[in-house]
């Protein structure tokens, strides 16, 4: 932030404690268009499924994941830059990040549990899903310890406890702020949120150390999480997924698509919340660079991946790589390079790299080719293994389509949600980086 | 606790060196491609003895069709030089079974018989197994099929019918294993004989190009006609060690 024009401790709370309790137009039709999207393109699809079996979907033998996979895997990668941006930024005392870890956590929380809603459309039988956890039962049965789905399980759980901490935790101070703003019920339950934080140095102290010690625990396990997930597919040995780049490659991948993400969150939150002083060029810039680099070590790892494939003369490996280069869904492979390596070397001039909206609709193409890649990953591998009797296709069905479409709903609504909750800039953090105020408010 | 109780129960014997890799059987087939014309009686048979659904013809279409046996078909050449080549698919049993390591719940494991089974009640429909498996032989329940009257009569009562939201796969008739395991014990004897059981696709089969047996005896047809010159396992490069051995087809061509 620039030292002139800086903003009292009053302005930022008047910046960001409204934009907790006004409830404009704008507003009631988001959540009114999400909320009903939410219902009829994602639960009533879900639920005709759950009655009639997964059939309802377009999957068929050999292609036995499908669309849902896909989707799993895009929005646990959504999930990735949130937290990790976060905790790095912090540990390595980049004040910059302050005015936006809080949407940024946000957006990891809600896309990890968009992504667990997709484990669940997956299954086949949904009402058995907590066999999948190791509680003592009446079978006498663990779940299977080798199995990469039950190392998934575990990596999510532990990723969505760690990661709903670490935002709840950061918000403790800010959440005594709104308290202190308020009246009546709202104070009583704002109280309650805030553990009846009266901010004396103890309090600052452990709130300090614990949440530096989170931001240390988080960075390993967002890392191990993709990986894991990447295993899901690795650890088969199906032509164009058995590949020892793909753990390296899932995480580069989501903390791409994690930051696009980011960057288009924030110029909602800018645009709409009037956050201009706080949301400034320098995060749009710093970001851009980030996305530069994530899309240079993707394309790089992608050529790994599709020369290894060629390179192995395997004809296994060389038909699958035909059928996703060539085949029928050639145009959306080119489509994700397009899009995911050769669009952002735009990031390159500085020029874009601080104009607003170009950086939304870079960061919404990154996304697109993203998703792109995540579809490709379980379209065009399972339908062309190793027995040519087998080789089938896959096409989405309505339902499959229809689920896609209300997931984002389901995220939409749930962050339209929190941003009346909580505090979506970090006000007590922001606070720290500016100067003391002057007795007459602002500086000039 | 009764987990626990298992642990210190069954620690010795987990521990005992060889325990996973030796079986008490190890059941096999050998598939005698020479002997094979194609006539698809194992798949009538098969379908009849372990209540696989008919699935129809929307879903025949939509590759849903459940067939724990299949016939695949390979043309060679043009016409009129064409050739047709077909092997009889159905689940390998590979002892290193890329499905087994993929479930998360343990629906499918390697029983003390050398057998990949399926534990219908325990799946949850990750679909995972299938995935990794390589021979396409493991099918979903897509929805949950009905048989119309009468048909349901002539149902198998040794086999559960399965309902949707399951994998399932050839077993080699586990049910008649079961069987005639009662059967020894009930005329004292502690094993099972060459020729007392045999799958329904054996059974069926008009030119006896499908034996089954122990692969453990080693006087068994199964364990002799394994070490024959013709035989291979499909994609034997990926290692999974299948329990079915193939005898190659002699051609015109290699006489």
């Amino acid at each position: 932030m620039s030292e002139r024009g800086q903003p009292s401790y009053q302005e930022v709370n008047d910046a960001v404690l409204p934009t907790m309790t006004t409830f404009t137009w704008r507003y009631w039709t988001a959540l009114s268009i999400s909320v009903t999207v939410m219902i009829f393109g994602f639960f009533a699809p879900w639920w005709y499924q759950l009655f009639v079996g997964v059939g309802a979907a377009g999957m068929s033998r050999a292609a036995y994941w499908g669309t849902y996979l896909g989707n799993f895997i895009f929005w646990i990668g959504l999930s990735h830059s949130g937290t990790l941006l976060s905790a790095v930024l912090h540990i390595t005392q980049s004040d910059w990040r302050k005015s936006i870890y809080r949407s940024a956590e946000a957006m990891t929380l809600f896309s990890l549990i968009t992504a667990a809603f997709y484990v669940m459309v997956h299954l086949g039988r949904l009402w058995f899903v907590h066999w999948t956890v190791p509680i003592p039962n009446v079978m006498g049965l663990w779940p299977n310890f080798r199995s990469p789905l039950m190392f998934d399980v575990m990596a999510i759980t532990t990723y969505l406890t760690a990661s709903s901490i670490f935002i709840y935790m950061g918000s403790v101070p800010d959440f005594a702020t709104v308290r202190d703003n308020a009246t009546g019920l709202r104070r009583k339950i704002y109280a309650i949120m805030c553990f009846g934080w009266r901010g004396t140095d103890r309090e600052w102290h452990r709130l300090g150390w614990a949440y530096t010690f989170f931001a240390v625990l988080v960075i390993p396990l967002a890392v191990s999480v993709h990986s894991i997930v990447s295993w899901d597919f690795a650890l088969s040995i199906v032509p164009g997924l058995h590949h020892t780049i793909f753990a390296p490659y899932f995480v580069c991948g989501a903390i791409f698509s994690g930051t696009a993400g980011i960057v288009t969150v924030m110029y909602f939150l800018r645009k709409y919340f009037h956050f201009e002083r706080y949301i400034t060029e320098k995060h749009f810039n710093n970001l851009g660079k980030l996305l530069l680099l994530l899309s240079l070590i993707w394309s790089y790892i992608n050529m790994l991946e599709l020369f290894t494939g060629w390179f192995s003369g395997s004809s296994f490996e060389i038909e699958a790589l035909r059928f996703k280069l060539f085949g029928f869904y050639a145009p959306l492979f080119w489509e994700m390079i397009a899009f995911c390596a050769f669009l952002p070397l735009v990031l390159f001039s500085e020029k874009i790299r601080t104009n607003f909206r170009l950086m939304l609709w870079i960061s919404i193409a990154i996304n697109i080719g993203m998703f792109t890649e995540r579809f490709l990953i379980v379209a065009t591998t399972q339908p062309r293994k190793f027995l040519p009797d087998a080789f089938s296709f896959y096409m989405p069905s309505l339902v499959e389509i229809a689920i896609t479409i209300g997931s984002f709903a389901v995220f939409t609504t749930l962050f339209l949600v929190f941003v009346k909750v909580f505090p979506s800039m970090s006000m007590y953090e922001v606070k720290e980086t500016l100067n003391l105020p002057t007795r007459k408010g602002a500086r000039t | 606790m009764s987990l626990i109780k298992d642990l210190f129960t069954n620690w010795s014997v987990w521990r005992r060196p060889g325990y996973f890799e030796s079986f008490d059987y190890s059941w096999g087939m050998v598939i005698d491609l020479d002997r094979c014309t194609g006539c698809e009686a194992c798949v009538v048979a098969c379908t009849a003895e372990n209540n696989l659904p008919i699935v129809g013809e929307k879903r025949f279409s939509e590759n849903r069709e459940i067939k724990w046996i299949r016939i695949e078909r390979y043309w060679s050449g043009e016409y009129p030089n064409a050739k047709l080549s077909f092997i009889p698919m159905l689940c390998q049993h590979c002892d290193q079974a890329p499905c087994e390591i993929a479930c998360p719940v343990s629906a499918t494991y390697h029983n003390q018989d050398g057998l990949n089974t399926q534990i219908y009640n325990r799946c949850i429909g990750t679909r995972t197994c299938a995935v990794y498996c390589p021979y396409e032989v493991r099918f979903f329940n897509w929805f949950s099929y009905t048989w119309d009257a009468p048909l349901e009569q002539q149902l198998n009562p040794d086999v559960t019918v399965r309902e949707k939201g399951v994998m399932e796969k050839c077993t080699f008739c586990i049910q008649r294993i079961r069987e005639a395991k009662d059967h020894a014990k009930d005329d004292g004897r502690r094993r099972l004989r060459e020729g007392d059981i045999q799958p329904a696709c054996a059974q069926a089969c008009p030119t006896k190009a499908i034996v089954f047996g122990d692969r453990n005896d080693p006087d068994s047809q199964v364990a002799q006609m394994a070490s024959d010159a013709r035989g291979y396992t499909v994609l034997k490069e990926l290692n999974t060690s299948p329990s079915i051995v193939y005898l190659r087809r002699v051609d015109q061509e290699h006489v």
